[in-house]
């Protein structure tokens, strides 16, 4: 359980495309943390992800649990180390909060058997959403989904979880729940998160690591407050912005314009 | 928000959510239950109920102790009647099942065997094994025009899977491309009613307007094999149909295969809409409505879906039958007539619910 979460020279593009990911090395990162992964629009974050994954199929490299490099696993095999959980849902979809738990946990399940009803009802529990078990995905909020997509992806025990932005079109008091709950599970059962994040400021109050990437390339790696800092910001967002400490000591972004860097 | 704190597995009986939820998969059942029982009813009524006058007594003497009942009576009874009915029935299930599946896996809820094009192709297929008495060597003509039929509409269903697996391809430019393969595929129907021979040309005008009269317990038994076969291999894919409806790159994270599931389901649904073409012709709609009923029924656990759209299928077309020979006096009207009558408005209610959305 101790393995630890390593990208070693991870290529990968779309089609005949030239690479988007185009040899990146970044890790360790180890069970139990949980990190930002941050860079502006088209910089590769969702297609890392997704490389990670297995979803667009790495060009080269490897992507290492451990001794384990799970880019030649297949996918059955590979779902069971690793969820990585998608933007969105699609419109329309009339199934119970339930059994969209029970699909995710029984679409693949595990040699063991898939989890108990039981485990499940727990775990719906535990992210304080066991109220809409019944109710239909199609008449959620953007935030009960978001968090129903987590109990899909935990319901599964992954030791690693990727997630593509998943505070997006989320008010504050979800993205603070999301966060908050993210960063327990991950710490209670020893994951190795990952959620690709705009809101820099969630990133350095929630995360223990940042990646900040820039046109499929690692840019800078460490603690959030490390890689978030106004001349990283300039270089590869473009903005000029200064790090402060608020009232109650944690360090904000505040942008105050365009910097003359390209983006 | 408060956030509960952790707790291990409880007994079923202290966990009310595990309990509701078991509840609701009883409620699941009884519905399907009735469904069945309406079902029943209606294929009963299907075989009673027809032109020919027959008593409700002749029909029972008939079914019950055939070697009792008159020549022509029998005749009607079990060539007629009864082969018609079980047809309308089985085509029903297959095209609910088909239509159910075709709109998980191309994550589109107007799509149908009769919507996209499957069955126009199959129509096509048949009506090529007709005017041309060629195809498959070895195989007898018989044969042929299902086969025909299966390979037009599974070259369909692989055309319409590779334009929905493009990315970034909207649910309306599906609809769409459906649409244009329907027009396409009814085009070279249409030349080849026109080159056809005045003989070859009376069978294939058939094709074009869906009705039982041609079945036999042949074609009964084939389309019922074809059913038995298709529903399990259906719900051996419950859970993996059911995660795609959370989105395919959910799915495939989860651990399913994507593309062997829908390879899997377009395998079926050709299968199913091939067979129910080449033996009683295009009748639209019922791949449609039939799924649409289903999910308000059962939602889109695919362990009730998948059979609760086979069965409203034919608890559909039952009473479409039941009507094209009751309805006018003396007149069958063909089925496919109706199902477009009572179809087309569906499908126009769903196209103006879903049109923020397409």
């Amino acid at each position: 359980m101790n393995a630890t979460l390593q990208l070693r020279a991870l290529r990968a593009g779309y089609g005949r495309a030239p690479d988007i990911i185009a040899g990146l090395d970044a890790g360790p990162l180890a069970p139990g943390s949980l990190t930002a992964l941050l860079g502006p629009n088209g910089s590769g974050k969702s297609t890392l992800l997704k490389a990670m994954a297995g979803l667009v199929p790495p060009r080269g490299g490897a992507v290492l649990l451990g001794d384990q490099d799970l880019t030649v696993l297949d996918a059955g095999a590979r779902s069971q180390r690793l969820v990585y959980l998608p933007q969105g849902l699609p419109a329309d979809v009339h199934l119970r909060v339930i059994e969209s738990v029970l699909a995710a946990a029984r679409a693949h399940p595990p040699a063991e058997g898939p989890p108990a009803l039981t485990a499940i009802t727990a775990l719906l529990e535990r992210l304080g959403i066991a109220h809409l078990a019944l109710r239909f995905l199609d008449e959620l909020s953007g935030g009960q989904k978001q968090l129903v997509g987590l109990a899909q992806a935990l319901i599964r025990r992954p030791r690693v979880l990727l997630l593509d932005e998943p505070l997006s079109a989320l008010d504050p008091n979800y993205q603070f729940h999301v966060m908050t709950l993210l960063r327990q599970e991950t710490r209670e059962h020893g994951l190795i998160t990952v959620a690709a994040l705009h809101d820099l400021n969630a990133a350095l109050q929630h995360a223990d690591h940042a990646w900040m990437i820039r046109a499929g390339a690692l840019h800078a790696s460490g603690a959030p407050e490390a890689v978030i800092t106004a001349p990283g910001l300039a270089d590869v967002y473009g903005i000029a912005a200064r790090v402060e400490r608020c009232s109650s000591g944690r360090p904000h972004v505040l942008v105050d314009g365009l910097s003359t860097g390209l983006h | 928000m408060p956030v509960p704190p952790a707790r291990a597995d409880e007994p079923t009986a202290a966990d009310p959510t595990a309990a509701a939820y078991r509840g609701l998969a009883g409620r699941r059942r009884l519905h399907a239950l009735v469904l069945l029982a309406v079902a029943l009813a209606c294929l009963a009524a299907d075989i009673l109920l027809g032109p020919s006058g027959l008593t409700l007594s002749d029909l029972f003497t008939a079914l019950l102790s055939p070697d009792a009942a008159d020549a022509s009576t029998r005749v009607i009874v079990w060539d007629i009647r009864l082969p018609q009915a079980a047809m309308a029935a089985l085509v029903g299930a297959a095209l609910g099942l088909a239509g159910a599946e075709m709109q998980t896996i191309l994550n589109n809820p107007l799509a149908s065997p009769y919507t996209l094009g499957v069955s126009s192709a199959a129509a096509l297929g048949a009506s090529l094994a007709i005017v041309l008495q060629t195809g498959v060597p070895g195989l007898p003509l018989d044969w042929l025009v299902p086969v025909n039929a299966f390979v037009f509409a599974a070259l369909c269903g692989l055309l319409l899977d590779a334009v929905a697996r493009r990315r970034d391809i909207g649910t309306a430019a599906i609809v769409l491309f459906g649409v244009a393969l329907v027009f396409s595929f009814n085009a070279l129907t249409s030349l080849i009613q026109f080159v056809a021979s005045a003989q070859a040309l009376q069978n294939l005008v058939f094709w074009t307007l869906g009705s039982m009269t041609r079945a036999n317990w042949g074609t009964v038994a084939l389309m019922a094999v074809a059913l038995a076969a298709a529903l399990p291999f259906a719900l051996s894919q419950a859970w993996r149909l059911t995660a795609l409806r959370l989105g395919e790159e959910r799915a495939a994270s989860f651990g399913v295969d994507v593309r062997r599931v829908r390879l899997g389901a377009i395998a079926r649904v050709s299968v199913l809409s091939g067979l129910a073409v080449a033996f009683v012709g295009t009748i639209g709609f019922i791949g449609l409505v039939a799924p649409h009923i289903a999910r308000r029924l059962f939602g889109e656990d695919h362990r009730y879906f998948l059979p609760g759209s086979a069965l409203t299928g034919a608890l559909i077309l039952s009473a479409a039958s039941l009507l094209s020979k009751n309805l006018l006096d003396g007149v069958i009207v063909p089925v496919g007539i109706l199902t477009a009558l009572v179809g087309v408005p569906f499908f126009m209610a769903v196209l103006l619910r879903r049109q923020a959305s397409l």
